[in-house]
């Protein structure tokens, strides 16, 4: 491995890093937040158009939409930085390829 | 027809479809016997996945613990699904990039020990053991209600389906049969829901019913009428949160140990290892918790509705009115009624209760206390005891809630078609999850044990035989459990997910996103979370040990809680000791780059290309 992918790498593992703790805290958000530790709070709200007390709805509906969201999402934006990764690599890889050939 | 001939013929259908799939995919190589080959697509994949985590228990007794907890039911819609963002997020891509067959062995392998490795198969076995022991009493409540053979004869027919196709197709015909069983299950599921939604709030989908209007009674929503009708009969209201022991740090507590502790099973852990790809396993997890929201977000639909039926179809019902399905579910002895003399139902949440379940009361103890009972009565008071005393005394108040699910279609009165289906359903549900285990269980002895410990120099085919003997000895076990079941399988496994949730959870973790972490630290941390979260467990559930309060939760820690807190333990303990201990070596620095990067030497990860293949 040299200079350049091991860069190339750990950039990917930061921005890895980044989606996956922002995901989470939206996780913890919904779930910890919204379904419980503010639910008694949130009750004596409505969800608009329903007869279901907010926090009861969140705890009950609420929380596992999100979490499918929240995975659908982190799939879609970790393939994607796999795949820009992947083309930096390669253009790396093609960079020091030209280097070699040239004789100065 | 009647429902039980629907039920033979749902049942027969489905047994043979099972059996089909897996004749179809039989195999010949420890590859396609514990991961299928690794080249399952991710929207089947997932599916097999839903259909292996939704257990019996997910299916039959959720809706039906929600059902009588109302708000804090919620903790386990929230804890299980919520748990799985947390395996897809944080374990799922990097365990399929370490590309091996199981659990222990990336704890064996990040760690560098032998004893590491031996106390992941001792946690994964335990976990599975707990876990089977309940589909199997799942099987036998359904056979034992839908196809009026005894109990035991119907865990025997179980037993004999799961053991002939988890043992020829292995984990690729278990796949494929759980991809079967998973739109079996769901159907059998949704078409009940649908159907009552649409009964009761004429609302199509039952996720609005919940939040709808009732068709009898325009103008007034769902759940504010069952909050109305609870709170009358003496119970507390359904959607309000944080009553009696359900304060909100145990309910917090609950939920996070339940989360992380769904992201700690082995037996859902090694489904990421049938893809293809890290890539294909991000798709997997969205798939697999696609396919499982479908069914939770139904459930609590049908424990609303169900609550709703319960109530108002007891409540005040004279004898000779007795509705059909408590006839024919008072034959089990998951309920039962114990008249004050009036010969009207009553269900409530004070002392005017009349509806309890057996429970793991022995004969003659049951029989006793109905003689006290009716002696009771027939003297108006003078002489025997109030049955009904005794049973609130022993916690028996209720039905049980296994029940709920599959009683609902009868209590709606649907037609017998559908009842039938439910039956086929939960069979489903009991039996992709046991075979799921059974393969996790067969891989910790065969792979883990067998030939990672014992005779590294097992050939393939002795591999194979070891595996698929361990599966037939583990069907025995667990079709005992389901024989003579344990009193303690419910507690057992609120203690499956703690333990989960202190060992597993953490210890991977760290390994993948920390690259200091060393082998003693870890194993402290292992030893300390468990050790910690199984004292309490034991302590407050079997030996009366008080709960502790810590002076700040007024209720004490709910055991099913304590998980998160022997988590946080595992995790400081291993952060402490850090500093003190060695680095881990290069090879496991080089494995940790590996994981993390995708591209990173190729496709190394092919299971084909890893070292013992």
């Amino acid at each position: 491995m040299n200079q350049e992918t091991t860069l190339s790498a750990d950039k990917y593992w930061k921005a890895n890093l980044r989606i996956t703790f922002t995901l989470l805290f939206f996780w913890a958000l919904i779930g910890l937040g919204g379904g419980i530790l503010a639910a008694d709070w949130l009750n004596q709200f409505t969800l608009p158009g329903t007869h279901y007390p907010l926090g009861f709805w969140i705890a009950h509906q609420g929380s596992i939409v999100g979490f499918v969201i929240i995975i659908f999402i982190y799939a879609l934006l970790l393939n994607r930085l796999d795949k820009r990764h992947k083309a930096d690599l390669d253009a790396a890889a093609n960079r020091s390829d030209t280097l070699k050939e040239d004789p100065s | 027809m009647s429902v039980l001939e629907w039920t033979w013929i749902f049942v027969g259908c489905t047994f043979c479809l099972y059996l089909g799939i897996a004749w179809w995919a039989r195999v010949a190589d420890t590859k396609g016997f514990y991961i299928a080959g690794g080249g399952v697509p991710a929207p089947a994949n997932g599916m097999a996945t839903a259909a292996d985590w939704m257990s019996a228990a997910s299916y039959i007794s959720m809706a039906g613990l929600i059902s009588t907890m109302g708000y804090a039911g919620g903790v386990y819609l929230m804890g299980w699904t919520g748990g799985f963002v947390l395996l897809a997020l944080l374990l799922a891509p990097y365990l399929r990039k370490f590309g091996k067959f199981t659990v222990p062995d990336f704890v064996g392998d990040r760690y560098e020990s032998q004893t590491g490795r031996i106390v992941a198969v001792l946690c994964a076995l335990f976990v599975s053991f707990t876990y089977v022991a309940g589909q199997m009493r799942g099987v036998g409540v359904v056979f034992g209600r839908f196809l009026e053979v005894d109990v035991n004869t119907g865990v025997v027919i179980g037993m004999i389906v799961v053991v002939i196709y988890a043992t020829l197709g292995g984990m690729k015909g278990i796949t494929w049969t759980q991809v079967a069983q998973y739109w079996v299950l769901i159907t059998a599921f949704l078409v009940p829901a649908i159907a009552i939604s649409i009964r009761l709030t004429g609302s199509f989908f039952p996720q609005a019913g919940l939040g709808g209007e009732l068709i009898d009674e325009a103008g007034m929503g769902f759940l504010t009428k069952l909050d109305q009708i609870q709170t009358d009969l003496g119970f507390s209201p359904y959607t309000t949160p944080f009553l009696g022991s359900w304060d909100k740090w145990n309910v917090f507590l609950v939920a996070f140990t339940l989360m992380v502790g769904t992201a700690g099973l082995p037996h859902v852990i090694v489904r990421f290892y049938t893809v293809k790809s890290p890539k294909a396993a991000r798709w997997s997890g969205f798939w697999a918790l696609f396919f499982i929201s479908a069914l939770y977000l139904s459930a609590p639909a049908v424990a609303g509705f169900a609550r709703y039926f319960m109530l108002v179809s007891l409540n005040g019902t004279p004898a000779e009115q007795t509705p059909a399905w408590f006839t024919n579910w008072e034959r089990t002895g998951l309920v039962l009624w114990m008249d004050d003399g009036d010969e009207h139902f009553a269900y409530t949440g004070d002392e005017r209760n009349e509806i309890f379940r057996r429970g793991n009361l022995s004969d003659t103890a049951y029989v006793g206390i109905v003689k006290e009972h009716q002696r009771w009565i027939d003297t108006l008071g003078s002489s025997g005891a109030d049955g009904r005393i005794e049973m609130s005394k022993l916690g028996l108040s209720g039905p049980d809630r296994d029940i709920i699910v599959l009683a609902t279609p009868e209590m709606a009165q649907l037609a017998p078609w559908i009842i039938a289906f439910v039956a086929a359903g939960g069979l489903a549900a009991a039996l992709s999850t046991a075979s799921g285990l059974l393969l996790v269980i067969s891989s910790s002895v065969a792979h883990d044990l067998y030939y990672r410990i014992i005779n590294p120099k097992a050939t393939e085919k002795q591999r194979l035989l070891v595996g698929r003997g361990v599966i037939a000895v583990a069907v025995v076990i667990a079709g005992l459990f389901g024989i003579y079941p344990p009193g303690f399988v419910s507690q057992v496994v609120a203690f499956a997910f703690g333990l989960a949730a202190s060992s597993f959870f953490p210890t991977i973790v760290l390994g993948i996103f920390s690259k200091r972490v060393g082998t003693t630290p870890a194993i402290a941390g292992m030893l300390g979370g468990i050790g910690f979260t199984g004292f309490y467990i034991l302590g407050t559930v079997f030996f009366g040990m008080e709960r502790w309060t810590f002076g700040i939760f007024p209720e004490g820690i709910n055991p099913q809680g304590i998980g998160t807190i022997g988590m946080l333990i595992n995790f400081a303990l291993t952060l402490c000791l850090t500093p003190f201990f060695p680095a881990p070596s290069k090879k496991v620095i080089e494995l940790i780059d590996r994981i993390r990067e995708p591209e990173f030497a190729g496709d190394a990860v092919v299971i084909e290309e890893a070292p013992e293949h």
